[in-house]
């Protein structure tokens, strides 16, 4: 089902958006398809009429009241950045 | 109504549109965190560790956006879910913290609908609702302040949207500016978004194709994050005819997205959008799916207000009002409640039906408050004259304590002072002269000043009865009572 | 005078209850332990001012008369949960540098508990591996060797530093987690007792996420009495986690009765793997009769979609990954590499190259591939459908036995290098831990025997959901009738 050539590989890496060399394309499309092969041993499992797991807890959703309880942290929220500049997270500039 | 019809040298063309706009839910705190949701905060000050994604922070569900989605959706009639998921949509942007939006794909809350469209010469349109559905706004990016770098404000990072997704039923940019006024109207009223389009809290991605009549749709171009009314018209106008141009030159219609430049008034394409889209949605792990019963609908539906359709229908046929009458009233909720206070008032203060005077109080509202206010560049809610002190000042012309010239006049004071309409004409001593031996002496006075006109009168020039009537209304200071002045005039001037 | 990290945590609790031990003299002797492990490379930060600080004031609660479970009690924290202003990063080298500004739910009990902590453990880059190679700050030893050898034997993972620094006496016990066998294989590898409770009963907040519906922590510990105290302490219900379950949490120690007759044991026909060493099919049959011999009924059941599990959780488990680590981008914390004259994509593609190891980038493309357009169906929605159906099995069973006993893994600890070159080759160690994890029961892992070679293996108890208290009482009956009087020998210090 799945052959994983280098341009996809190149197109995944892009959607990721890590950086992978040429060279090293091939060396995992090779894994990547050698793992997935494996993988599609689960075509033998026959699944009409079964709905997917939806939830691992058998359970509904908790809602929480409608607080302000959080925020008005801007130190720490900024605490670890990389590079911060009058109260804004920075990244290199988006031309739009 | 005519057609909106776009004529090209090849033949005419239609236009087909489609919105998706993205409400802005009212609530205190954020979709899935307790931080504020407040418009104008210092940056990242409404900003929690969940709504900046540090590694281990979970998402937890605000009811208040649910319940608000929810009576949005019984306020357009729409099917609500009571089972629904949340899934991730994985994109990578500098103001999207997580790497992927929460929102709903498969199953969203709320399912077909129907909104009704207003459009000229009272002629409406019904306008399907496609569904609604949950999910978290992202960040701002500021792209002018500094020059290597953007800089990235999360406090609007996690705070609740509603998506609201039409069906492709517009035909005209009227349509779809009757569309986004009627949609924002219903919101307002029930207050699940406040409608702000400047501060954003309204936008509309619309979703543009052409095609000859008759043929099926052709391909669309989605213009992003438009937040005017007006913008909205002009983006479609623009888009439409681009579309148009390309077709009848032989070329075809890219699939993309595209801005609209309010200044140059064009769309443009957004190449950064543009590539790769893959959102690879899979419902969230860190949640489960969305689930409540008929109980919670039916205190949902409870809470809602008359909408404006039913308002206006009411109008109308118990009250009596004009088509336009009733139109303006209801088209803001504080209008529509504004004039219900003060008709209510009226009603109480004349002891007449409110059938009676429901027309006289609806032109005074719109006519003279409505008028005051747009000068003085008011809202209804910061009226300085109440709907009960308004109610007063008609009162006041129904039991003929002053005439509608004066009431313009102490209406005036009003607005300027805050003042009571009472207190105005008593002060001032307006109250209306109908004292028939006072207003035949002030009668006598004019015609004896003026035995020209009188015979120029007499001499068959009727309408300087007119010229009679102001020199009398003049002498009593504007107080006597036009009716008895007429009254009384007349069998004078005729001798 | 006693080696004091020897202890275990119910004895160093009833010495420091009777006022013969405190606080600050067993932290002292295992920060000491800690440096003396250094060649382990259990540790990745550290922290023992912090930990005096805490045993002193453990030591004053105890005076004031406000002692707790694990009131003083000296443990190691697996790298991937948050503890305020010391090291966290997951042993990733995207996360570098990165000192959260909160608690995970997790650590808080157990500082509010009393728990005293020693330092962050190593671990797989993000819990993802078996062996605990591929964490950025280089490989765990094992503390057990083949008899005879002195080649380094992997630990296994992803909590490999948990189970070095526990089997090790450079903890007594420490937090741990498991997504697809995470807390069992390496407890199997090293002799300890590893127990992952019930998907929901411990909040996942403040724990770097690697896949959300598979993550559960779980807790290290020598001895299963010691597992009981440490895990009963770390459980409960958390608001802040929306898959957290509300349901009191049971006195797990009074659950060490001893007592399972009458328990129905099921033993699952599908873990009979072709191939498996003979020791581990004759420990599995040892299991059986000390089953038999205290007094438990045992029972062939089927688990017949065992055999999917792997490849269900290779989907499931990447495709959650390469959305929870979309936000290592270089924006809000950790790594930022950005190339000369590079835009906003080229600083995320470098970032996450420079940052992400291979495995990590392997389960990343993995995950984006089988959940891009085209591929959803075939992939990610086949596996949970099949995901649904091991689920189906496990309650099947659950309605004929109490309890499921299995091995833990399929070999014994190997030496370094020995699966790494072939991702599939070391997926399958955990063969017999990842139909539980996809299912969400609690399951163990006890220390039950020694290879050939001297080297620890480990039986698997399974348990129906929300039931951990089954599944230490029959953990502790093996641990009692196994009687393993075997320690690692010790060569690090």
């Amino acid at each position: 089902m799945s052959d994983i050539d280098k341009a996809t590989v190149a197109k995944i890496a892009r959607l990721a958006r890590i950086r992978i060399e040429d060279d090293k394309l091939d060396h995992l499309a090779g894994e990547l398809n050698g793992i997935m092969h494996w993988i599609e041993q689960l075509n033998e499992v026959n699944t009409d009429n079964i709905a997917p797991m939806a939830s691992v807890v058998d359970a509904k959703l908790r809602w929480r009241q409608d607080e302000v309880n959080d925020g008005g942290i801007q130190d720490k929220v900024l605490k670890n950045a990389p590079n911060a500049e009058y109260g804004f997270f920075t990244v290199p500039k988006v031309i739009e | 109504m005519a057609k909106y019809i776009i004529q090209g040298a090849t033949g005419d063309f239609e236009v087909v549109l489609g919105l998706e706009v993205h409400a802005q839910v009212t609530s205190n705190a954020k979709l899935f965190s307790g931080a504020a949701t407040d418009f104008g905060a210092e940056p990242n000050a409404q900003v929690s560790l969940v709504d900046a994604a540090m590694p281990g922070m979970l998402p937890t569900i605000n009811e208040e956006c649910v319940r608000q989605a929810v009576r949005t959706g019984l306020a357009l009639g729409a099917q609500i879910n009571k089972y629904s998921v949340f899934d991730r949509k994985n994109y990578f942007y500098a103001d999207l913290p997580q790497g992927y939006q929460i929102s709903q794909f498969k199953h969203p809350v709320v399912g077909e609908g129907i909104v009704k469209i207003d459009l000229e010469d009272g002629y409406t349109k019904e306008i399907g609702i496609e569904r609604i559905h949950l999910e978290q706004d992202a960040g701002k990016s500021m792209h002018d302040q500094h020059p290597q770098f953007t800089y990235v404000d999360l406090n609007r990072s996690g705070v609740a949207l509603m998506e609201i997704v039409s069906k492709p039923d517009m035909r005209s940019p009227e349509e779809a500016g009757a569309y986004l006024t009627k949609l924002r109207t219903i919101l307002r009223y029930i207050g699940s978004c406040d409608g702000n389009m400047e501060q954003g809290s309204m936008r509309a991605d619309v979703n543009v194709s052409v095609r000859r009549p008759g043929e099926p749709f052709g391909t669309r171009c989605e213009i992003k994050n438009v937040n005017s009314i007006r913008f909205v018209r002009q983006a479609i106008e623009y888009e439409a005819r681009r579309q148009v141009d390309i077709i009848e030159d032989g070329g075809k219609i890219d699939q993309e997205t595209r801005l609209f430049d309010p200044v140059k008034g064009e769309t443009r394409s957004m190449r950064s959008k543009e590539e790769a889209h893959d959102y690879r949605y899979f419902p969230d792990p860190d949640l489960l799916p969305l689930e409540f019963d008929d109980a919670f609908i039916d205190a949902a539906r409870a809470s809602l207000p008359e909408l404006p359709d039913d308002k206006r229908a009411r109008f109308e046929g118990e009250l009596g009002l004009s088509a336009y009458n009733a139109a303006v009233l209801v088209a803001e909720q504080e209008s529509a409640s504004f004039f219900e206070v003060i008709l209510d008032e009226t009603v109480k203060a004349t002891k007449k039906p409110a059938k009676d005077v429901a027309t006289k109080v609806a032109n005074w509202v719109i006519g003279d408050l409505f008028g005051a206010l747009n000068k003085a560049g008011k809202s209804v809610a910061d009226s300085p004259v109440s709907a009960k002190q308004g109610a007063e000042l008609l009162a006041l012309i129904e039991d003929g304590t002053i005439s509608g010239r004066i009431a313009k006049e102490v209406f005036e004071l009003m607005f300027e002072t805050g003042k009571d309409a009472g207190t105005i004409v008593e002060e001032k001593g307006l109250k209306q002269v109908s004292d028939t031996g006072a207003i035949e002496r002030i009668i006598d006075e004019v015609i004896a000043a003026n035995p020209g006109q009188l015979a120029e009168y007499r001499g068959g020039k009727d309408k300087l009865i007119g010229f009679f009537v102001g020199q009398v209304m003049k002498l009593s200071g504007g107080k006597a009572n036009p009716g008895l002045v007429n009254q009384l005039l007349k069998p004078k001037l005729d001798g | 005078m006693t080696d004091l990290t020897k202890l275990t945590i119910a004895a160093a609790r009833d010495l420091m209850a009777k006022g013969e031990l405190s606080s600050r003299e067993l932290t002292e002797a295992h920060i000491k332990a800690v440096e003396a492990a250094r060649p382990l490379n259990a540790y990745v930060a550290e922290t023992p001012e912090m930990a005096l600080a805490q045993a002193d004031a453990a030591d004053a609660k105890r005076k004031a008369g406000d002692a707790r479970a694990m009131t003083g009690i000296p443990v190691g924290i697996k790298d991937l949960f948050a503890t305020k202003g010391v090291h966290t990063q997951a042993c990733s080298h995207i996360l570098d540098g990165f000192k959260p500004e909160y608690e995970s739910t997790v650590t808080q009990k157990l500082w509010d508990n009393g728990a005293v902590m020693l330092g962050k453990l190593n671990m797989d880059e993000f819990a993802m591996g078996s062996s605990n190679e591929t964490s950025y700050y280089g490989p765990v030893k094992n503390p057990w060797r083949a008899e005879g050898s002195n080649k380094d034997y992997v630990p296994g993972g992803s909590s490999g530093g948990s189970v070095a620094s526990v089997a090790g006496y450079a903890a007594m016990g420490a937090t741990a987690s498991d997504t697809g066998g995470s807390i069992r294989q390496p407890a199997a590898f090293t002799g300890t007792y590893g127990i992952k409770p019930t998907y929901g009963r411990c909040s996942r907040y403040g724990m770097v996420a690697f896949a959300s519906s598979l993550d559960q922590a779980g807790t290290i510990t020598r001895t299963v009495r010691d597992g009981a105290i440490m895990l009963e302490s770390i459980c409960g219900f958390d608001p802040k986690d929306s898959t957290s379950v509300n349901m009191p949490v049971p006195n797990f120690e009074a659950a060490l009765t001893g007592d399972i007759r009458g328990l129905k044991v099921g033993i699952p026909q599908e873990y009979h793997l072709a191939g498996m060493p003979a020791e581990i099919e004759a420990l599995w049959h040892q299991g059986i009769e000390w089953m038999k011999a205290a007094g438990a009924e045992v029972v062939d059941i089927n688990l017949p979609h065992t055999k999917y599990a792997l490849p269900t959780y290779y989907i499931v488990a990447p495709a959650e990954a390469s959305s929870n680590l979309a936000r290592y981008d270089g924006v809000r914390y950790g790594l930022r590499v950005v190339p000369n004259g590079g835009g906003l994509n080229d600083m995320y593609e470098a970032t996450r190259a420079a940052g992400f190891g291979d495995e990590v980038k392997r389960r990343i493309m993995i995950g984006t591939y089988v959940l891009s357009a085209g591929y959803y169906d075939a992939y990610y929605l086949k596996a949970q459908k099949v995901r649904q159906l091991i689920s189906d099995d496990f309650k099947r069973a659950f309605e004929k036995v109490d309890v499921i006993l299995t091995p833990t893994a399929p070999s014994a600890a190997f030496a370094f290098g020995e699966k790494s070159d072939d991702p599939v080759s070391m997926y399958l160690n955990d063969v017999f831990t990842v139909p539980a994890s996809l299912a969400g029961i609690p399951g163990a892992s006890v220390a039950a025997g020694l290879d050939a070679q001297g080297l620890p293996l480990g039986l698997q108890i399974l348990g129906r959901p929300f039931d951990e208290e089954t599944v230490l009482r029959v953990s502790g009956v093996i641990e009692e009738a196994a009687a393993l009087k075997a320690e690692p020998k010790v060569w690090w210090r």
